[in-house]
């Protein structure tokens, strides 16, 4: 569907997958390691809530698509958390294994094994996964700000239930992160891609678009029954100082994208690169930079290692690259010789000299990203937190506005794949219930008759009403 | 000769008849959680080659091995034919002759293997012939494809048979390939019945070879046992239950010859650990000990313990009691509601101090003892070695048996077609 966009070679093709795909014959061994834990932890991990258990049996029964259907019924973007989530610190590293001592069973990896195989097999047209309800007269039209995850978990759920979402991107890929921001070795383009795509065959439409632009608030709230703003995050966030506007200093997305997706992008003559940051975005970039032959990579990071936000066992991983770290390090002006950068000169708290230069050709900016305010202030009863974040109750994720909902970054300022898909999936479980308690509250009688039963897996929860998260 | 190179004492030769043709393909095999070959099943009849080929190399095994036993099994129809062919494998110098009235397939279709092991008049009568002609020990290979092995077995101890070797392959079909509709093994778009071996079959093997070992006329003679014996541990199992030799067939299949080594040294260390100079005093020590259903001490009491510092917080046991057992392993600090038939009353209480794990913490499950009937499920399906012990509780009731009860008349119990 999107092969027009992955027809020329990016730098992301050089960097091979960290963790490739099972053989039929490893995943059967692992997921017979598998203790079948009753209440298990692994599941309480999830974010999305996944059985584990039970996906994990049916790969060692050979019910792959079974397993697979156990995945997506809990999160529909099941292939891609499987790739992306950091599996070590939530199902993975809560396995009885590892308490044990052994070996905690290889969650992500038999995931990755059941969602691809029943990938592969919609698009080769077998056995399906999911056969959606077909649209009806009863059929509701939903907007979707933002091609990302969150309404793409939002969309597919949906769709599912005979519903017809529609996703407003404004790029002119859609995916969201999961195709412009996640490090090459963990998910390239084309299987970000590839799952946007099995999204859109359940019957979600895309469309590009922007709106406050191209496409009113107005206009959407007026056209649709509902509206999810998936919007994400903005711009990466600038430093503030002295010699920073130029060429050679980059934002850490901005150049993920480039690297993911523009076949003309090339890192040129840069041998010594700086990433500004301590998050898991900073520790992403530096590893690629590495991965992608930069001889010198250094981390340079405000306070210390203890207090960084990015992953133990990631930043273990970069170290192996060969990244450096610089500790306690608040960059106070980035040096150039006309155009070019050679360096920057940070400030060190506690140590003598209280400043030094580091040399580099290329600086990355990795300190977080601005909050997108000004398309969810376009809608009346949106309401933003201090941080800029959208406020929603934490049970529907509905905004004050109350045909407006909203998941993923833009609630959460940025957290995983996986916060993203639970928000889109109990939007979409919200937005189908209050439909129904809409109904009921008009045709009581007709209702009672016909009233089905929520969707497989959803709680029966009473109308939510919006409230501060 | 490699296996006797390897340390085995003897062999038992690939049954001896007029050679037949094979199929293929002959082998299939039950994998389970990983396990390959946990069950195995042939359709392959007794040996394909010339008789005088196979006599030949008898001898010369015989002649460069004369202190290993070498067995000749033979597969014949009519009287004439177990005359000719036990002088024929006497001469070779063999040391006995197994009666192979056990193969499930093939054979049996033409009268022979366990067409005769099913037939007890017929498998005396043959027996008798082979004793007739005999010179050396006859031992009659039995087929388990019977309701009761006794009824066979006896039939040899009739027909005079110097010992008994058990279990034959069980009839089995192992595996259906669902993608050609043909149960496997495959031969073409057809298959047949095979003959069951491997480690999924020794249960069957024990209990058949203990029904014979304590019977006073079969228990006499001696017994090799056959049936999935892989190790060192098995063959003692078998020695204790009533074996005076052991066979080993699929194991070496799947391992080759070299496994001996630990069975020999394994079986060694465990006799010195016993105090036991010779497998013979270890042979039939676990026969008495078998005993009908109907003597066993209803008095007997174990309940299950969880150990909290092993405990991992799987929670198996949870499950396999609740949905397999009798709902009496709870996990958290609240009492919980016992099921509608339980015998004690009012709710399960936690113990206390309630047991926090040194590993899985709040995850520790707690046994509601009063209601808790010591089946084992629990223990069996824990991971953790040890973590989950059957500890007796004590009482003064002392032994009684159903046996018992009976005798006295105090064997009725409430609830049933009478009251």
């Amino acid at each position: 569907m999107f092969d027009g966009a992955l027809s020329g070679e990016r730098l992301e093709d050089r960097l091979p997958d960290a963790k490739p795909l099972y053989s039929p014959g490893q995943a059967q061994a692992e997921a017979e390691r598998c203790l079948y834990c009753s209440d298990a932890p692994c599941i309480k991990a999830c974010p999305t809530e996944i059985d584990i258990p039970t996906f994990i049996k049916k790969i060692a029964s050979g019910n792959v698509v079974g397993a697979a259907r156990t995945i997506m019924t809990q999160n529909i973007l099941g292939y891609s958390c499987a790739r992306v989530c950091p599996v070590e610190v939530l199902c993975v590293g809560s396995c009885v294994y590892n308490d044990w001592h052994r070996e905690p069973i290889q969650i992500g990896k038999l995931q990755r094994y059941a969602t691809e195989h029943a990938l592969k097999k919609e698009q080769e047209g077998g056995l399906r996964v999911f056969t959606p309800k077909a649209p009806s007269a009863g059929s509701r039209r939903v907007a979707l700000v933002g091609g990302g995850p969150a309404s793409l978990a939002c969309a597919a759920h949906l769709a599912l239930e005979g519903h017809r979402p529609v996703l407003f991107e404004k790029r002119p890929l859609p995916g969201g992160l999961n195709s412009t921001g996640v490090a090459p070795y963990k998910l390239h383009l084309a299987d970000a891609l590839a799952e946007v795509s099995y999204v859109l065959s359940l019957g979600a439409e895309l469309r590009h678009g922007v709106v406050g632009e191209t496409v009113s608030a107005d206009e959407l709230l007026r056209e649709f029954d509902a509206v999810f703003l998936g919007l994400g995050l903005g711009e990466d966030s600038r430093l503030g100082v002295p010699g920073e506007e130029g060429p050679g200093v980059h934002g850490a997305t901005a150049f993920i994208e480039q690297l993911k997706t523009d076949p003309s992008y090339s890192l040129g003559s840069v041998r010594r690169a700086l990433v500004i940051g301590g998050g898991n975005t900073a520790i992403d970039v530096a590893r690629e930079l590495a991965q992608l032959g930069v001889q010198d990579v250094a981390m340079v990071y405000r306070r210390d290692r203890a207090s960084m936000s990015g992953y133990t066992h990631e930043m273990d991983l970069a170290r192996i690259e060969g990244v450096r770290l610089v500790e306690r390090a608040t960059p106070v002006e980035v040096l150039r010789e006309g155009e070019r950068v050679t360096g920057l000169r940070v400030a060190l708290a506690g140590a003598e000299p209280a400043e030094q230069i580091l040399p580099a050709d290329a600086i990355f900016l990795a300190i977080g990203q601005s909050k997108l305010r000004a398309v969810a202030s376009l809608f009346p009863g949106v309401e933003l937190d201090k941080r800029g974040c959208v406020v929603v109750d934490a049970a529907s994720r509905r905004t004050g506005n109350p045909r407006v909902y909203a998941g993923g970054d833009c609630i959460n300022g940025g957290k995983e794949v996986v916060n993203a898909a639970a928000d889109g999936r109990d939007a979409a479980r919200h937005m189908i219930q209050a439909w129904s308690e809409a109904l009921w509250q008009i045709f009581p009688s007709i209702c009672a008759a016909s009233r089905a039963p929520t969707p497989s897996g959803s709680p029966a929860r009473p109308p939510p009403t919006p409230a501060s998260r | 000769m490699r296996a006797f190179d390897a340390g085995w004492g003897g062999a038992v030769w690939k049954t001896l008849g007029n050679p037949i043709v094979n199929v293929s393909s002959r082998f299939g095999a039950v994998d389970y959680n990983g396990q390959k070959m946990m069950g195995f099943n042939n359709i392959e009849l007794i040996t394909d080659r010339p008789l005088e080929v196979n006599l030949r190399e008898i001898a010369e095994v015989k002649k460069r091995y004369p202190r290993h036993a070498v067995i000749v099994s033979l597969m014949v129809e009519s009287r004439q034919e177990w005359k000719d062919i036990i002088r024929r494998s006497e001469d070779t110098g063999a040391d006995g002759l197994e009666l192979n009235f056990g193969c499930p397939h093939g054979m049996c279709e033409r009268g022979m293997g366990s067409a005769v092991g099913q037939e007890p008049a017929v498998l005396k009568e043959i027996t008798s012939w082979a004793k007739e002609f005999a010179r050396t020990p006859v031992l009659v290979k039995l087929t388990p494809n019977v309701g009761d092995i006794l009824d066979p077995g006896l039939a040899a101890v009739e027909g005079g048979a110097d010992g008994l070797s058990l279990i034959n392959t069980i009839k089995s079909i192992v595996s259906v390939d669902l993608d050609r509709m043909v149960p496997l093994p495959r031969v073409g778009q057809f298959s047949s019945n095979g003959g069951y071996c491997g480690p999924a079959v020794k249960p069957i093997a024990l209990h058949m070879l203990a029904a014979l070992a304590r019977d006073p006329r079969a228990g006499r003679l001696p017994i090799s046992g056959i049936g999935g014996i892989s190790n060192w541990r098995d063959a003692a199992e078998f020695i204790a239950l009533g074996s005076t030799s052991v066979q080993v067939c699929t194991a070496v299949m799947h391992y080759g010859y070299r496994i001996v080594e630990d069975m020999i040294e394994g079986l060694s260390n465990y006799l010195d650990s016993r105090g036991m100079k010779s497998v013979n005093e270890l042979r039939g020590q676990a026969v008495g000990n078998y005993r009908e259903w109907g003597e066993l001490d209803l008095n007997y009491k174990l309940v299950a313990r969880i150990d909290p510092k092993k405990c991992i917080g799987c929670q198996l046991c949870v499950t396999a009691c609740h949905d397999g057992a009798h709902q009496c392993i709870f996990t958290g600090r609240l009492p919980k509601d016992r099921p509608p038939h339980a015998h004690a009353h009012g709710q399960a209480q936690p113990p206390t101090p309630f047991p926090v794990g040194e590993l899985a913490g709040e995850r520790v499950p707690w046994v509601d003892d009063p209601e808790c009937v010591g089946c084992n499920l629990c223990a069996l399906v824990c991971p953790v070695e040890g973590c989950i012990e059957m500890v007796q509780v004590p009482n003064d009731k002392g032994f009684e048996s159903w046996h018992d009860r009976v005798a006295k008349g105090t064997d009725k119990v409430p609830g049933g077609l009478h009251d």
